[in-house]
């Protein structure tokens, strides 16, 4: 955009560093992509060859577990969304509005911790927690509220706790930045309009920072969805991910393509749900990115 | 009139810091009441005390004869503009001036033509859908005004509401906003650094310094008798002179001006002479007016604000002379000798 502003007809510097990011997303991201749009169109015939076909797609419809997977996949990764927002959201006004600003920045690096220690090791370290040798049941066993293990690890509530743990960050880092620029004197005028504490976080302080939070669902969500790890070790054989499915494609009956169709169709599925998130809550792209 | 809101004893502390000593005045119902003070001097802690968020160390608040001990910010009959307006970015005109309203759950209908009418009253009709972000400066002024007038308080808070504005716009707001106060007749609490717009506006202003109160009076009795030198060197533009001791019991400044005229009395350290009470080429039959000679060092001009400045002959003493701007003085030049005339009312001593 720049360089058709400036006069110049030849804008070395501009073109020097469009270079690396047209490689990026020229080789790294629309080719992979291509090849795979492809192939997810291609099934061999009878004599071996590969033709063009819908079938793959069409897998998906007919297969009642594929798409009951899916509906799973996606509500149970709104909701790990909806979870994550309502959790941290607390924290991210706390560490704001309510501490002092170096003291933030202190509990934001405790924070980050879980990060720098990787997704398998917290995986396996809510293992350790919840299995029913774990610490919590031999915990509550020797205190003698229960005197059988909780079955804990390997359902849905333990993979939903691993999903949220390994997520919940990213939803604290942009809605704490728009809370930061909410001046403190909206919340005193909103106040002195005599409205009430609940009133002036459901009309002043939520719509503030919608944009920070839609950006912060829309991470979360991409990151659940698209999450492996977790579902499978935390999930057990019941946890049914969609991305497990695409892993069965690929890597258990050898079907590359119907993996790629299965792959599109999770893209394509989360961008949709993305979009009518965006459509309902009345954000825009460009003003969440920002 | 009764007195609509009434401070006793208020003070404020910060830890060690006391922002408001004990500071005491009524306002009158109906009154436009200035808080004038240079930044820092606890005047935005005093209204935020008013307005209930911030807690008073010790003293109290009474609106309309009603303690406001413990009473939040959202159930006292004021309402405040903020400094920088505080405008609900996400709302539309509309929205942010419904917003108070809406709290009191009042019908629709009810709210709409109150909204309306609000508008109307700040010159804003057919702004109601606009994005308040679209707005210009004295627009959004405006907005945060009707926001705040429209709850009908008992008080409306300004908080240096112009302080954001450019000069001209600011010169323009300041009488808008007077005539808004007399047609509507809310009372109004201003602060303010600026003395221009607390002289322009205000029935009252009290003049605050580290804390608290030196002097609350109108702003011609405030301009024409201050009482205390802070005053007299903070309002208006005054020469300021370091006084000694003289022999024979006359005013002697630091730099050694004789004043004949007017004796020295008690403890006085400091005189201030306002510009323009110096007479040029006075007729030598007024009476108590102190007649001498000054040499012009330079003439400052600045259109109807222009002075000279000159030395006080026979001394060092620098004094700062309005010039009025007519024919009579175009042909005065710099090195030029003048007889300058001072009534000895006019020379203020503290």
């Amino acid at each position: 955009m720049q360089a058709t502003n400036t006069k110049k007809p030849f804008n070395i510097t501009f073109y020097l560093l469009i270079i690396p990011v047209l490689l990026w997303l020229v080789f790294l991201i629309v080719l992979p992509h291509l090849d795979l749009l492809i192939s997810s169109f291609k099934i061999e015939n009878n004599n071996g060859d590969m033709v063009f076909s819908f079938d793959n797609y069409l897998a998906f419809f007919k297969e009642k577990i594929y798409w009951l997977t899916f509906v799973k996949t996606a509500s149970y990764a709104i909701s790990v969304t909806v979870l994550a927002f309502v959790i941290t959201f607390p924290i991210a006004f706390y560490l704001t509005k309510v501490i002092p600003k170096k003291n933030a920045a202190f509990f934001i690096l405790l924070l980050l911790i879980p990060l720098w220690v990787g997704e398998l090791v917290t995986v396996y370290g809510w293992m350790v927690l919840l299995g029913d040798n774990g610490i919590i049941n031999h915990a509550l066993m020797t205190i003698g509220i229960i005197d059988k293990p909780i079955n804990m690890l390997y359902t849905n509530f333990s993979m939903i706790l691993g999903l949220l743990y390994m997520s919940m960050l990213f939803m604290v880092v942009p809605v704490m930045s728009t809370l930061e620029s909410l001046d403190d004197s909206l919340i005193e005028a909103a106040s002195d309009l005599g409205a009430s504490k609940w009133t002036i976080f459901r009309t002043i302080i939520i719509p503030y920072s919608m944009p920070g939070i839609v950006s912060g669902a829309i991470i979360v969500f991409m990151l659940v969805i698209g999450d492996y790890l977790a579902p499978n070790i935390l999930g057990g054989k019941s946890s049914l991910w969609f991305t497990e499915q695409i892993y069965n494609k690929f890597l258990t009956t050898f079907n590359w393509n119907e993996g790629a169709a299965f792959g599109f169709l999770l893209l394509m599925l989360s961008s949709g749900i993305i979009w009518l998130a965006l459509k309902l809550s009345g954000q825009k792209l460009d003003k969440v990115g920002s | 009139m009764s007195n609509i809101l009434e401070i006793k004893n208020l003070t404020k502390r910060f830890g060690d810091f006391t922002a408001v000593k004990d500071v005491n005045f009524t306002v009158k119902d109906g009154g436009f009441f200035s808080i004038l003070g240079s930044s820092g001097c606890g005047k935005s802690t005093l209204l935020r005390i008013i307005a209930g968020f911030e807690t008073e160390t010790e003293g109290e608040v009474f609106i309309r004869g009603e303690s406001m001990k413990g009473i939040p910010p959202e159930r006292r009959p004021v309402n405040i503009v903020f400094q920088h307006l505080a405008l609900f970015p996400m709302m539309n005109v509309r929205e942010n001036v419904a917003f108070g309203l809406k709290r009191l759950k009042l019908s629709k209908t009810e709210i709409d033509s109150r909204v309306n009418e609000m508008l109307g009253r700040v010159g804003l009709d057919g702004y109601e859908k606009k994005d308040v972000k679209a707005l210009s400066g004295g627009q959004r002024q405006r907005v945060a005004i009707a926001r705040s007038l429209v709850m009908k308080p008992s008080i409306l808070l300004l908080d240096e509401p112009l302080g954001a504005l450019d000069r001209k716009l600011r010169e323009h707001m300041k009488v808008e906003l007077k005539l808004l106060q007399r047609e509507i007749g809310t009372t109004f609490i201003y602060i303010t650094h600026d003395q221009s717009e607390a002289l322009v506006m205000s029935d009252e202003i009290a003049v605050m310094h580290e804390g608290h109160f030196e002097q609350i009076d109108t702003p011609r009795n405030l301009y024409k008798n201050p009482k205390t030198a802070f005053v007299a060197g903070f309002v208006g533009d005054s020469n300021r002179f370091e006084l000694k001791k003289s022999e024979n019991g006359k005013l002697l400044t630091a730099k050694g001006w004789k004043i004949n005229k007017k004796s020295y009395k008690g403890t006085a350290t400091v005189l201030y002479i306002r510009p323009e009470a110096l007479i040029i080429n006075p007729s030598s039959d007024l009476v108590d007016v102190e007649i001498f000679d000054i040499t012009i060092k330079t003439i400052l001009f600045d259109g109807s604000n222009t002075k000279l400045a000159t030395i006080v002959t026979g001394t060092t003493e620098e004094l700062l002379i309005s010039l009025p701007q007519n024919a009579e003085f175009d042909g005065l030049e710099e090195g030029q000798k003048l007889q300058v005339g001072i009534h000895c009312d006019d020379l203020k001593c503290y």
